[in-house]
């Protein structure tokens, strides 16, 4: 049920303030969520006063200059640095997206970051994402096929049947479209949510795959597809400017055209 | 430490956009549309229950308050209409691109705005001796 207010243990409190930007040309101020796991206290916002030209120019350049100069407690996820692994995925300035494709230059005023929202915290911006990817799993995302594969090659795909992957197979799992939709706020428990199900599309219109019948049964439940109102905060939030809402409307459709 | 894991905020600091809101607006309006079907059930109602009952709701309905509902509601009405028509684009595969659905949006709250102004236009200029 959808539920408007944070519970008790989970109101952010405010934080302490560190101002390392004197005599700074391009002071900001970054304020983070921070959670202390092993603390009995509530979370906090924190904010750190920071010199812009002493740090690299995206948002992830400025919290692991926060991490390395200012305070070596904060934990958040990060790889690749560069909008390929999805790790660095967290709220900033109010959206979704990945820290190290999102330029600070780019946020008007404060910075603002707190973890993908309505997700259980480990610590800081570090979100358990533990039901999210047995949500993906749920959805078998590989591939399924009683028909033997040639013996001297692997299963080919003519380039028509190859392109229909476009749009789907980039999808990094960062779960910012996921985090971003109100109806997987309230309904996570059973919805799988834009990510999972761009996924389960994946699999559906791969004309290699041969369970696109199992597939469709699995998803034909009043919740873990049937919860997308095409709100369509999922596209409107992607950092791979993927559409996870076109995606799921393909797979009703294709809900649809079985049944006629 | 049994301490539970705290929820990371998700309205209270999501930032409010065409997207959401509309699909909001559109939930909202719906709501209010079937709070007006009663109101239409009372006016029809009153007609059929002689002139002496129409003519206390025919009061009621020219009074201020009740005015800024009825223009509520013609203009909810409206909104859901062109937001369906939307939505049914949606479920038959269309409009999907992120320009297109911005554009969409706009275009059915200029349209909601615009059909309320012309509907009340018509309402007013025919009220014009009467009221």
């Amino acid at each position: 049920m959808a539920e408007f207010s944070l519970p008790k243990n989970s109101r952010v409190e405010p934080g302490k303030t560190i101002n390392a930007a004197n005599g700074a040309k391009r002071a900001r101020r970054i304020k983070i969520y921070r959670y202390e796991p092993d603390s009995e206290q509530n979370p906090r916002q924190d904010t750190f006063e920071i010199d812009l030209d002493k740090c690299g120019p995206m948002v992830l350049d400025a919290i692991i200059y926060i991490k390395n100069e200012l305070d070596p407690t904060l934990a958040f996820r990060r790889s690749c640095r560069e909008g390929i692994c999805g790790s660095c995925a967290m709220n900033i300035d109010g959206t979704n997206t990945l820290a190290c494709t999102k330029s600070t230059a780019s946020i008007k005023g404060d910075v603002k970051i707190y973890p993908l929202p309505h997700m259980p915290v480990h610590k800081d911006l570090v979100p358990d994402l533990t039901h999210f990817y047995a949500q993906y799993a749920s959805i078998k995302p590989w591939l399924q096929s009683d028909s033997p594969p040639p013996p001297d090659r692997e299963r080919l795909q003519s380039k028509e049947d190859r392109e229909k992957l476009d749009g789907l197979y980039e999808c990094i799992l960062c779960a910012c479209c996921s985090t971003s939709c109100p109806s997987y706020w309230w309904n996570g428990d059973r919805y799988l949510g834009p990510a999972a199900l761009l996924q389960a599309y994946r699999w559906l219109i791969d004309s290699r795959d041969e369970a696109t019948g199992e597939r469709l049964d699995a998803l034909e439940d009043p919740f873990r597809l049937y919860r997308c109102h095409t709100i369509m905060n999922c596209a409107r939030t992607c950092p791979k400017n993927l559409n996870p809402a076109e995606a799921i409307a393909e797979i009703k459709k294709m809900m649809l055209t079985r049944t006629l | 430490m049994s301490r539970s894991k705290p929820l990371s905020p998700h309205l209270q600091v999501y930032r409010p956009q065409l997207t959401s809101m509309l699909s909001i607006t559109h939930r909202a309006s719906g709501i209010f549309l079937s709070a007006g079907t009663v109101v239409l059930l009372y006016w029809l109602m009153s007609a059929a229950s002689g002139a002496a009952r129409y003519a206390a709701a025919l009061d009621l309905f020219r009074c201020g308050l009740t005015r800024v509902f009825l223009v509520g509601w013609t203009w909810a009405f409206f909104y859901h209409l062109c937001n369906g028509l939307r939505h049914l684009g949606w479920d038959a595969g269309y409009g999907f691109d992120l320009k297109t659905v911005y554009r969409t949006g706009y275009a059915v709250l200029a349209a909601s705005v615009v059909l309320t102004g012309l509907i009340w236009a018509c309402v007013l200029s025919q009220l014009g001796g009467a009221a």
